[in-house]
């Protein structure tokens, strides 16, 4: 009988694998789209005795970026949002995501700090409610609070100028 | 006409696997001989045809014909020839004709390396390729043939994916391909093996050196994988734990375990039914493999193919495959498997099922993590990514003890060994080690930067493997020397001796150069205005200029940086390069390579309009070299092991048991 233990895992895997193939990888893209964004009730990396206070958002456009100092692209996307965020004035708010607050904080110090403020997402729990698929990512948030893009993977030059930008001036 | 030809190969060579898969199976279990002779002539015929049809998809690229969909879809009139050459594999369609060739390639090997088997068996080996040779050519034909015509066709083609364009690209997918594929031959021998009943010490020698084969080649593919993402990707890193990355580790993993545990069988008669599953298992992760990467059930940094209909042909391959594979493991394993001497607690066979153990629980963690995301998305919807984090808190655990166990491993006896011996023969690297990493935990701080414990652990692991490893070697060699044979004695030593001393100090300098390397790096991620000097590490680097480049189907930003350390000065030139037919950027970094650092700059955006500013990424990487050194090592190793004779004497020997006029007729 234990001899057939490798087939009964392998059927259940392949049984995993092909439901796994209907879905759509970035079906989630539409999900979120102009809907609330879920509530970032979340301690603040600069100050964990103060909450990310989403709910004063309102009214105005924000990004949120979803980073870690674990993820190389994150690292390498900082600056860029540093220097775009300043020139477009477009604040960007950050969701760091399972990571451990020092060596975050310590990143910042380094690279720069291109948010207003970041919310400590620890257990990835407000990341799982947004549907992180992969660090880094971006969503515009509207100033009812819907999200209107996501943008999945670092953003570049060309993705700031022809991508969120574009979404946030037609927001505003 | 060309590519006409193509397809017609292609559906030649389906023929002839077709023959090959039937015939000699059906021949070797009815006895009948002409049957059985068949598997040769049909495996060599099998892969002339697949040559020509790999010939014939080179020429279509090297003439630049753009009638030619896949031709049109991954070359260009610009593109250098090198890379137009390359390109033949570059896109899913030409890797997995790739894929196909190399299987046939194997099987015209195994044909011709093992004359010397009984022909029955080697019958069922080869059929067991042809029935993989036949869902490949199916799914090549069908759902991804790379001859199809482009009506009308492209004035211009859409140049291979810039990334791609790059020395290590030309090497990695075959190299990696070969040891994938290769994985197909120990599967075969493990299912000839279970048909037969035949699953013993001499079926676990057969196997041996074509893991070996495999092993080496997966090694080296793996390494310039690793390479090339370190090299090209620019990111500064060499390993990601990304789900194509994780693809090709974890049958290296498992290939590891099988080769440790087909030592036992051939030696022991232990471990058979452990080595058959392993065999089993090693080839089903290749498999998985390919689906990972071609199926988009995963979305990856590079998967490069992304199609549900591909995706469903080959989980049906793999059900296919791997359930009847498990299910005549299941039906027969119960009755072969059992058997090999009995062997005590403390024993080289315990220390080699530790070692086992230990891998397949590594390989099921990293296949875990690559499918968890899966796993959770199909049962609750949830969508998430599971990042290096987790990779490195559960992977780490598991291989780290297996490491550490290397080297004891290596010096136990067979059967029942004594701790009195084992401390030995081991007491003086164990002495040094410690010694080396008491010196570096009282030293640490004061006499160069703080390093981490993690840090401090590596090092001192990587010492006692390498250490452990050369007092094996001179408990071997001394006695000799010392009465004045030591050339003798030198020369008398088997080729597998030598492999494994060279493996496995391979994997002692890999463990040091990763820790070195990772423990103590430094970087920075910055802007730098031209004229401007940024400092890490004690190393100055001056934005000194930015010109335009051209290449020859790209255009580039140069930027030149002088780069000052101590007394010496250098300078280095990272690009940004813009592909003329993708518009895609890619940033090549510059990378000044050291025998104890590797200094590291890439450009990133620039931050303004005139381009006077950019980001970049400046690293400082110790001992990285060492790094490919240690690997290159291990596969070194699986090549010099294949040299040994015992391999050579398997197959002079064992061919008598087989009826001489079966041979005679064969021969």
């Amino acid at each position: 009988m234990r001899f057939a233990l490798p087939l009964a895992i392998f059927l259940a895997l392949a049984v995993m694998l092909g439901l796994g193939l209907q879905r759509d990888p970035r079906a989630l893209q539409t999900a979120l789209l102009n809907q609330p964004a879920p509530a970032i009730a979340r301690p603040l990396l600069e100050d964990p005795r103060q909450q990310f206070d989403q709910a004063s958002l309102r009214g105005q456009v924000w990004l949120l970026n979803v980073w870690a100092s674990w993820c190389a692209p994150c690292r390498q996307e900082l600056p860029l949002l540093v220097e775009f965020s300043r020139r477009d004035q477009v604040p960007v708010y950050g969701l760091n995501y399972k990571d451990q607050p020092d060596k975050a904080r310590a990143l910042l110090r380094v690279a720069g700090n291109p948010y207003v403020a970041s919310a400590v997402d620890a257990d990835g729990r407000t990341g799982m409610d947004f549907g992180i698929q992969g660090v880094p990512e971006t969503f515009v948030i509207d100033g009812q609070g819907r999200v209107r893009y996501r943008h999945l993977g670092p953003v570049t030059a060309e993705v700031w100028q022809q991508k969120l930008l574009p979404v946030v001036k037609a927001v505003q | 006409m060309i590519a006409e030809l193509g397809v017609f190969s292609m559906v030649l060579s389906l023929i002839v696997a077709f023959v090959l898969a039937c015939l000699p199976l059906a021949g070797a279990q009815l006895g009948i001989r002409s049957w059985v002779a068949l598997a040769r002539p049909a495996a060599a015929l099998h892969c002339l045809l697949s040559l020509l049809s790999i010939a014939i998809l080179t020429w279509c690229f090297r003439a630049g014909d753009f009638s030619v969909l896949y031709v049109a879809a991954n070359s260009h009139s610009e593109l250098p020839m090198m890379y137009k050459l390359t390109a033949v594999w570059g896109g899913h369609e030409g890797s997995m004709l790739l894929w196909q060739v190399m299987l046939a390639c194997w099987t015209l090997a195994v044909a011709w390396r093992s004359r010397a088997l009984p022909p029955a068996f080697v019958a069922r080996v080869l059929a067991v390729l042809g029935w993989i040779s036949v869902g490949l050519l199916l799914f090549l034909l069908f759902l991804s043939n790379p001859f199809t015509r482009l009506v009308p066709a492209a004035l211009e083609g859409k140049d291979l994916n810039p990334l791609l364009q790059d020395p290590g690209m030309v090497f990695h997918p075959p190299l990696l391909y070969m040891g994938y594929v290769g994985f197909a031959v120990p599967f075969a021998f493990a299912l000839a093996a279970l048909i037969s009943g035949e699953l013993g010490a001499a079926w676990a020698r057969w196997s041996r050196s074509w893991t070996l084969a495999a092993w080496g080649f997966l090694t080296l593919g793996i390494l310039l994988g690793s390479a090339w993402a370190y090299y090209v990707l620019g990111w500064g890193g060499w390993w990601f734990w990304d789900p194509v990355e994780n693809a090709s580790f974890m049958p290296w993993l498992l290939g590891t375990a099988l080769l440790h545990s087909l030592i036992v069988t051939d030696q022991r008669g232990a471990f058979r039914s452990w080595s058959a599953l392993l065999a089993i298992c090693a080839f089903s992760l290749c498999l998985l493999g390919t689906f990972l990467v071609r199926s988009g059930v995963l979305t990856s940094v590079h998967a490069f193919a992304v199609d549900p209909g591909r995706g469903l042909f080959i989980l049906c391959f793999i059900v296919a495959v791997v359930g009847t594979s498990l299910w005549l493991f299941a039906w027969r394993a119960a009755a072969l498997g059992q058997g090999g001497g009995q062997f005590g607690m403390l024993s080289r066979e315990t220390l080699l099922l530790v070692n086992n153990v230990l891998f397949s629980a590594a390989a099921l963690a990293v296949l875990l993590g690559t499918l968890y995301p899966l796993a959770l998305d199909v049962l609750s919807d949830e969508k998430i990514s599971v990042g290096p984090p987790y990779f490195q808190a559960v992977f780490l655990p598991l291989v780290l003890p297996a490491v550490a166990l290397m080297g004891v491993g290596a010096v136990a006896r067979w059967k029942l060994g004594t701790w009195a011996e084992i401390w030995r023969r081991l007491r003086a690297a164990l002495a040094w080690s410690a010694v080396c990493a008491v010196v570096l935990v009282l030293s640490n701080g004061r006499l160069g930067p703080r390093i981490s414990p993690a840090t401090l652990l590596g090092v001192t692991l990587g010492l006692w493997c390498v250490l452990s490893t050369l007092a094996h070697a001179w408990q071997r060699l001394a006695p000799a020397w010392r009465e004045g044979q030591g050339w003798q004695r030198l020369a008398r030593q088997p080729w597998g001796w030598w492999g494994m001393l060279m493996a496995h100090a391979g994997v002692g300098i890999f463990v040091l150069a990763v820790s070195l390397a990772d423990g103590l790096e430094s970087k920075r991620e910055t802007s730098v205005a031209q004229g401007e000097t940024v400092e890490l590490a004690g190393y100055r680097f001056r934005f000194d200029s930015l010109a335009p480049a051209a290449g020859p189907n790209y255009d580039a930003q140069r930027a030149q940086f002088s780069v000052r350390h101590g007394n010496e000065q250098w300078l280095m030139y990272p690009e940004k390069r813009v592909f003329r037919a993708q518009t895609m950027g890619l940033s090549q970094a510059a990378i000044d390579s050291g025998w104890t650092r590797d200094v590291f700059v890439a450009l990133g955006e620039p931050l303004d309009e005139a381009g006077s500013r950019w980001t970049v990424r400046l690293q400082i990487k110790p001992f990285m070299d060492w790094i490919w050194l240690g690997t290159l090592m291990m596969a070194l190793g699986a090549g010099l092991s294949l040299m040994d004779t015992r391999f050579r004497v398997a197959r002079q020997r064992l061919p008598q048991r087989a009826p001489k006029a079966l041979q005679e007729r064969l021969s």
